[in-house]
């Protein structure tokens, strides 16, 4: 029964880290940049939220305030784009890297300046009640959090394979050149990518603070998404899922299996050791190209 | 606007290229020399601050710069660095001979990681070497008898050729060891690039197809890459430990190697001065910003005040001016020489277009 109890809190966890490394997956699979600011940005997903939601901001009921959310993140994600990315379109990936990092910090700040850094909790209506199956107990948010997940994963996938703005983001993440001779408008596609990944780290800020409470901190869990990205392989949705739930199943078991101290590496050393004998994840993209 | 008139093939790579090169830098050794004696011991500490940072910077730009694979992990090579040499120091191993060796096994480690690494390139490298220096801070802990853990350690003093030199004691002998140092650091990264390993180095960064059509082995150029970068910043880690005269896991933490690779972005990649301009920058900025705030009257600490400016200036500086606080010298110089014929676009970034290794 504590193994089961030890799987749902991890699937949960695991949840948060797969949506936030599906953001940083959405991004590189349309942009070929990575956003190291995805942890940020979900952060600041969260505070937007909370600021809309909460009585002591504007009080607005939740499911008003949740398109607003959208919108806000979404055009954060495009204006961020237009600004700031654009300027190193076509650059190396160490510049947006570099760059994406700074804005992270830039992030951290402007959140501590308006919300403070006190840890806040969101009044969300996923995080009230539990159930209870015989001993099991489930919080209604870890089931919010799962459904929600693999919800938005099979959206974004399906979006991706289906639709002719996917194929367009992947056409322009494979070769801008010859995107643009096929008419696809290279810039505005990016810019579209980031407002989607604006909208999906939302999704996984109002997740992360229906579980618990939230602070300006909160987005180094980036840190832990990239290891699920990087197992689940870069380039694949379904993988950066996988790799997120991979973590999150880990954490819990390390904590209670392994000694004091040991716990926290177990995340990281996974990471290395899938470098190490798969350094294109479990679900690998890459293939040497043919010239 | 001087010419070079070329005679021999030698010209093309001697250290200096004429004999005014020669006389700046001589002039700026001798400043360098003669400093302890213009500033007081605050500022000849600061001095030092800066020195510490920019061997660091150097390690960093070797391969960041110089080979093109973005490291976040030099914090852990600082650290690995830093725990070397005074655990050699502490059992017994003359100052002399425990720095130079803090390099070495810190290089060594370096390139024994790097053989796993090569497979990564770009993000991949990224991500592996900052989840090494997230890893560092437990694994500190973890071997506890070696490191002292959380409690940390003090380092012993240094004793060189029966010379105690003391951080408070007698800073002027510490800033001489740390110039030593950095001198040796210079003169070798800057012989290395007029040797064919550095040529390699810089068409590796350049073009890996290239490179490896041209005959150059990229899987060893850039494990010796990687394995000379953390020497260099290893022995910086050293310094700066010993420097700082008390440090323990939280020292070495993965967010002083992004502000490591901030700091030679701001400063200009790929240039030895960028490595010394950045330093410059990352050491007098928490000072600048404290003068700031207190006549401000805040007198209120920010939190994240510092890292949130340096993202700032990074932006303005990635945005702007890519190549950093030297690049932007070298287009007033270039100005000014050729006045009045410089034109806007000399230094304009080609257009490029970027293409993926993926299939899907």
């Amino acid at each position: 029964m504590e193994v089961l109890q030890l799987l749902i809190s991890g699937l949960a966890n695991g949840c948060v880290y797969g949506l936030v490394a599906l953001g940083f997956v959405l991004i590189y699979k349309a942009t070929e940049a990575v956003n190291f600011s995805q942890g940020d940005f979900m952060m600041l997903g969260a505070f937007v939220t909370l600021g809309f939601v909460n009585p002591e901001y504007m009080g607005l009921p939740f499911w008003v305030a949740l398109p607003l959310v959208f919108i806000v993140m979404g055009t954060i994600g495009y204006l961020l784009d237009l600004i700031v990315l654009r300027a190193v379109f076509g650059q190396s990936q160490v510049a947006v890297i570099i760059l994406t990092i700074a804005i992270g910090f830039v992030i951290r700040f402007v959140v501590g300046i308006i919300w403070g850094h006190e840890p806040q909790s969101l009044h969300s209506p996923l995080a009230l009640g539990d159930f209870r199956m015989g001993e099991l107990v489930l919080g209604l948010a870890d089931v919010a959090v799962i459904v929600t997940t693999f919800v938005m994963t099979m959206l974004l996938w399906q979006f991706f394979q289906r639709t002719k703005i996917g194929l367009a983001m992947q056409a322009a993440s494979q070769n801008q050149m010859a995107a643009y001779y096929m008419g696809i408008p290279v810039k505005r596609v990016q810019g579209m990518v980031w407002a989607l990944g604006g909208i999906v780290a939302a999704v996984a800020g109002i997740l992360y603070a229906s579980k618990g409470s939230i602070d300006p901190t909160a987005g180094f869990i980036g840190i832990k998404a990239f290891a699920a990205a990087v197992i689940g392989g870069f380039g694949s949705l379904p993988g950066a899922l996988a790799g997120g739930l991979i973590v999150g199943i880990i954490e819990p078991f390390a904590a209670r299996y392994l000694p004091p101290g040991y716990s926290q590496i177990a995340p990281y050393a996974l990471l290395i050791a899938v470098l190490l004998f798969r350094p294109h994840g479990l679900f690998a993209q890459v293939r040497t190209k043919k010239v | 606007m001087r010419f070079h008139f070329k005679t021999s093939y030698d010209d093309d790579i001697r250290l200096f290229i004429d004999g005014w090169k020669f006389s700046l830098y001589a002039a700026l050794l001798v400043f360098m020399l003669a400093l302890p004696w213009l500033i007081d011991d605050f500022y000849l500490g600061e001095a030092n601050n800066v020195l510490i940072w920019s061997v660091c910077g150097l390690g960093l730009m070797l391969l960041t710069g110089q080979t093109g694979q973005a490291s976040l992990g030099h914090s852990a090579f600082m650290a690995l660095g830093c725990y070397s040499c005074v655990i050699m120091m502490e059992s017994g191993v003359p100052f002399i001979i425990a720095l130079p060796m803090a390099g070495v096994i810190t290089g060594c480690f370096g390139a024994l990681i790097a053989i796993p690494a090569l497979k990564l390139h770009g993000v991949y490298l990224a991500i592996a070497t900052l989840a090494l220096a997230i890893l560092a801070d437990d694994i500190i802990v973890l071997l506890e008898p070696w490191t002292g853990g959380v409690a940390g350690k003090v380092p012993p003093d240094i004793e060189v050729f029966g010379l105690t030199i003391n951080r408070w004691g007698n800073p002027t002998e510490w800033y001489y060891m740390t110039l030593i140092v950095v001198l040796v650091c210079t003169l070798f990264y800057r012989n290395l690039l007029r040797a064919p390993l550095g040529r390699s180095f810089a068409a590796v960064r350049d073009s890996e197809i290239s490179a490896q059509a041209m005959g150059v082995n990229i899987a060893r150029t850039k494990t010796i890459a990687f394995g000379l970068s953390c020497a260099i910043t290893g022995l910086g880690g050293a310094l700066m430990g010993l420097f700082a005269g008390a440090f323990n896991n939280e020292t070495f933490n993965f967010l002083l190697s992004i502000q490591l690779l901030m700091m030679i972005v701001v400063g200009g990649l790929g240039f030895i001065h960028g490595a010394f301009l950045g330093a410059i920058v990352i050491a007098f900025l928490p000072q600048f910003l404290s003068i700031v705030s207190d006549t401000m009257g805040h007198g209120v600490a920010i939190p994240g005040l510092e890292s949130a400016v340096f993202g700032v200036i990074l932006i303005v500086f990635i945005l702007f001016e890519p190549m950093g606080l030297y690049g932007r010298w070298l287009k007033i110089r270039t100005f000014l020489e050729l006045f009045p014929f410089a034109r806007k676009d000399m230094f304009k970034r080609q257009k490029s277009y970027l293409k993926t290794e993926r299939l899907r």
